[in-house]
């Protein structure tokens, strides 16, 4: 057990898919505070296939920052001196990348689909659908099996009492093709059955011995009924629990670690509770990473949580592209670029997912691809964060195409006090405004919403800390992690292009900032984190907090306040208006 | 020091590589451990029993299931033909007879007198699992398959699409504009090499002449959605039904790099075993291209990771804009972060094209090619 009181010097990484990130946290003038970071990229690719070279090579980097030797002879130094050593090291990790599933059911377009919805609701990528009528032999279904690789299998058919040849039938396929994890040999693959309740003990006995099997509510207890919760749930968990982290050399990073590594996803939901529970507040949070991006909130005291294992700013890129469609990325663009050549540029990022931006258009284009990630993952984590969770939702054949759930979704954004940005995408965004930016584009917020980001990209380290040393990792996290980047006053409803919307008048040092914004406007108001004194009035129909007029406090921050008059719902694109916004909002160099 | 890697793709002349040929199903393993096998000799097979089809004669000949064995025209193991007449009732007075006839091609398993059901069970279909690279057989695993353990040349990818081929190797010496049919034929059963980009019509063409492969230096994303026939969403492929094609760069308008080019050059009329599949990801499997050597284990190139690390006078590759694809030498590694348009403040090194210019670039958008 560790001693508190003993820890100084604290060395926390964060493995993510394309990124690893090293911190170094040292207790100066009685306090703890972030002093250096490394990075560098990470090592789960040929050649190197081993997460601990990443790991070695970001370390490196802070050794070379701090002058302080942490590594000697591919050893973390135990115990600091002056100059050497740290007493603790954690880690957090995301290095196995996305989820990447196979479904399988006795009918294809009925328990096979079902498997799939539930698949793709719970942020994965449906590899392939197995079924029993779907034209291909015994030999071949089983070969497919080997040659993709899944990281979970979902396997469903039947009704409830229904004959069980079939779905047991598919199990046997299974059990064949005996399909192993793509990395960590010491588990087995996670299979879960949401199938026929007659056939559980039948499929127990064809891959519970080979396997890792998980048996839930069955997807389709009727043939009129479709019941996703309990597989997506449960999809969840397993791919927390056991694909996620995992990545070529982990065993030996487990090795190394004063505490078992965290999923970051995990360690990052430690903190955003953490924000909701001292402001006593609703929390929206965010991290996008490479191969995933991860949304929690915390509403009506609930918290939720999803990883959108298709979302990313690497791997998954295309997926991105291919989800969001290339309109939907181009209407972020406020120069002309051809289809070919930003679909061969977004590619190129997918095969080198370590590469970063060095042109203006470049770091422009990824950003929009961000916006896209970020509003998708919010349609998912919508679906998700159900009110009626656990519950049996019933959808009737007609309603089988519609991907919707049903249940009332916890996530409102008028009722929504904070969005927190973490990810390599937010975090380094050169100028703070693009963040702010490219969260409220995203998520599109209502009424009146603080904005802050992670710094450096450090919250999920901070997670893992706070379960270890909770007063170090909240002081880290107030003094040098949360960056507050201002508030969003983003009043409802719909005009044309002039009209004007929202009279304010808001009290900053002393001076009266007023104005009136028309539709289509984004005014940045700069000014430091502190409470302002601001009066609004609506006009042409808009409503702020539900009033026509509102008089409140609001906050600053190293943005400022942006008020965003482009109306909500939000359907307002031209390129034109891109320029426009980038301008006001000091969002990139060389475009005053 | 932290060290400055970059991507490493496997480009290696004379390398040992294994392979695991697996059956789908159990079956029989036809060689030993220690043989010696070509690309294409047959290691393990298994047999896939066929369908089992119920044909109740006693109904359909409206008769007792104990008379079914005398309507019986075939007899158990006998090999019957779909629309074969297989059973025929004896009829009043010898008119009035019913044809019973085969639904399918295969064997008579059963003929019942109790329940008066014939099965027949259709072709078994038998499984052949190729040694894949020529070589000899380095382990058996019993009823399963073998690993092959072969020498040669080892060139990965970055990205392609189809499964396993083999076949000559031949270098195009078409233009990159669309050939003529007539002039791809030439090229038939064989896998070709392209120093540049790959277009959508010269991919039609070259499938639709029998090319079974094509190994390009850069290819268009909206080609390979296009052959694909849905927009590639994350790159997992190899499965696809489709003329193999492995790129060995990127996408865009890329030529290959000279060492790959010339390693596959001085192979031209060799077998080649080529697979495009491909998954990126942690784990990640690349696209690969073998051509089998001498199979001797002297001299044998390992990958040696070090030689990607960049230091001043590598040769070095921009992987991303607004130099995406050019070569140049590195010339100096400023210590210090550099800032860039973007504003960011990175790590960068000093490029010198052969044209003298010199440029600032991410160090992070840097590949280093190895020297031929």
């Amino acid at each position: 057990m560790i001693n508190k009181n003993n820890i100084k010097v604290i060395l926390a990484t964060d493995c993510g898919s394309t990124t690893t990130k090293a911190i170094l946290i040292e207790y100066v003038n009685e306090e703890y505070r972030l002093t250096y970071r490394g990075e560098a990229p990470t090592t789960v690719e040929a050649p190197f296939e081993d997460v601990t070279r990443g790991v070695v090579n970001s370390i490196l980097e802070l050794e070379e920052l701090s002058g302080r030797k942490i590594i000697k002879d591919d050893k973390i130094i135990n115990k600091s001196t002056d100059l050497q050593g740290v007493d603790i090291y954690i880690s957090t990790s995301s290095a196995g990348g996305g989820l990447q599933m196979m479904v399988a059911g006795v009918v294809k377009s009925m328990t096979g689909e079902s498997a799939q919805r539930a698949a793709l609701g719970a942020g994965s990528i449906v590899m392939d659908i197995i079924s029993s009528n779907d034209g291909r032999k015994y030999h071949e279904k089983v070969k497919r099996i080997r040659d993709l690789r899944p990281d979970m299998v979902l396997l469903s058919g039947g009704v409830d009492g229904g004959t069980v040849s079939h779905v047991v039938e598919l199990a046997e396929i299974l059990a064949s093709a005996n399909p192993q994890p793509r990395l960590g040999k010491n588990f087995k693959l996670p299979v879960i059955f949401a199938g026929n309740n007659k056939a559980q003990n039948d499929i127990k006995k064809r891959l519970e011995e080979k396997l890792d099997l998980d048996i839930v509510d069955n997807i389709r207890p009727t043939l009129d009924v479709e019941n996703l919760q309990p597989s997506r749930d449960k999809i969840h968990d397993l791919f927390m629990e056991h694909v996620m982290a995992q990545a070529p050399g982990y065993d030996k990073l487990m090795k190394w670690t004063s505490c078992p590594i965290m999923p970051t996803p995990g360690a990052v939901g430690e903190i955003i509770k953490k924000i909701a529970k001292i402001e006593n507040i609703s929390v929206l949070g965010v991290d996008i990473g490479g191969a995933t991006t991860d949304v929690f909130s915390v509403f009506e005291d609930k918290f939720n949580r999803t990883v959108s294992a298709n979302y990313g700013m690497s791997y998954s890129i295309c997926n991105v592209l291919s989800d969001a469609g290339i309109e939907n990325v181009q209407r972020w663009l406020n120069f002309d670029i051809d289809e070919s050549s930003l679909t061969n540029q977004i590619s190129n990022k997918m095969i080198r997912p370590t590469t970063i931006p060095q042109t203006l258009e470049d770091l422009k284009i990824e950003q929009a691809l961000a916006r896209e990630a970020l509003r998708l993952s919010l349609e998912q984590h919508k679906k998700f964060a159900v009110s009626l969770k656990g519950v049996q939702q019933e959808r009737t054949i007609s309603d089988t195409f519609e991907q919707s759930m049903s249940g009332k979704s916890l996530v409102n954004m008028k009722n929504l006090d904070m969005i927190v940005g973490s990810g390599g995408v937010l975090s380094h965004a050169p100028r703070r405004e693009q963040a702010f930016r490219i969260l409220i584009d995203a998520f599109l917020p209502e009424d009146i919403t603080q904005i802050a980001v992670d710094s450096i990209f450090m919250m999920p380290q901070l997670g893992v800390l706070s379960e270890v040393h909770e007063k170090a990792a909240i002081e880290v996290f107030n003094k040098d992690c949360l960056v507050r980047l201002g508030t969003c006053v983003a009043p409802l409803g719909n005009a044309k292009i002039g009209d004007e919307v929202l009279e304010y008048s808001i009290e900053i040092n002393n001076q009266n900032i007023s104005d009136v914004a028309k539709y289509g406007d984004m005014i940045l108001i700069p000014c430091e984190y502190q409470s302002y004194k601001a009066l609004f009035k609506c006009k042409n129909g808009f409503s702020l907090n539900g009033k026509k007029e509102f008089s409140t406090f609001i906050s600053g921050g190293k943005v400022g306040i942006i008020i965003d008059c482009r109306g909500r719902p939000f359907d307002l694109y031209a390129k034109s208006l891109i320029k426009d916004w980038s301008i006001k909002t000091n969002e990139f160099p060389g475009e005053n | 020091m932290p060290k400055s890697y970059t991507p490493g793709l496997k480009i290696l002349n004379n390398t040992i590589v294994y392979k695991k040929r697996i059956l789908p199903i159990s079956g029989n393993v036809h060689v030993n451990k220690n043989d010696k096998v070509n690309y294409d000799t047959i290691v393990a097979s298994a047999e896939i029993p066929g369908n089992v089809q119920m044909l109740n004669v006693a109904n359909e000949l409206n008769i007792d299931p104990e008379q079914v064995p005398d309507c019986m025209l075939c007899k158990i193991n006998e090999k019957v033909s779909k629309n074969q007449i297989i059973a025929k009732s004896k009829g009043l007075f010898g008119f009035f007879k019913t044809d019973i006839k085969s639904p399918v091609d295969g064997i008579i398993g059963n003929i019942s007198d109790i329940t008066g059901q014939v099965i027949i069970s259709e072709k078994s279909e038998k499984i052949d699992i190729d040694a894949y690279l020529p070589g000899l057989v380095d382990d058996v695993v019993v009823s399963e398959g073998v690993v092959v353990k072969s020498i040669g040349t080892f060139i990965q990818g970055i990205i392609g699409i189809g499964g396993e081929k083999k076949g000559k190797l031949n270098i195009s010496d078409l233009g990159p504009n669309i050939p003529h049919f007539k002039d791809l034929k030439k090229y038939e059963n064989q896998i070709i090499v392209i120093n540049g980009h790959l277009k959508y019509n010269f991919y039609e063409l070259a499938s639709k002449a029998g090319i079974l492969g094509i190994v390009c230096g850069g290819v268009d994303y909206s080609t390979i959605s296009k052959i694909l026939g849905y927009p590639l969403g994350v790159a997992i492929t190899g499965t696809e039904d489709v003329t193999t094609v492995i790129v060995t760069e990127g996408f865009g308008d890329i030529r290959m790099s000279d060492k790959t080019f010339n390693m596959l050059k001085n192979n031209v009329g060799k077998n080649v075993s080529i697979n495009g599949a491909t998954q990126i990801r942690a784990g990640v499997l690349r696209p690969e291209i073998f051509i089998g050597d001498n199979q001797s284990n002297s001299n044998v190139e390992n990958f040696n990771e070090e030689k990607l690390i960049i230091s001043i006078g590598s040769k070095v590759r921009i992987i991303r804009q607004p130099y995406f694809g050019t070569i140049g030498k590195v010339v100096e590694l400023p210590k210090e972060l550099v800032k860039m348009d973007t504003e960011t403040n990175l790590r960068v090194a000093i490029v010198e094209f052969d044209d003298n210019r010199k440029v600032v670039i991410p160090r992070a958008n840097l590949e280093v090619i190895l020297s031929d």
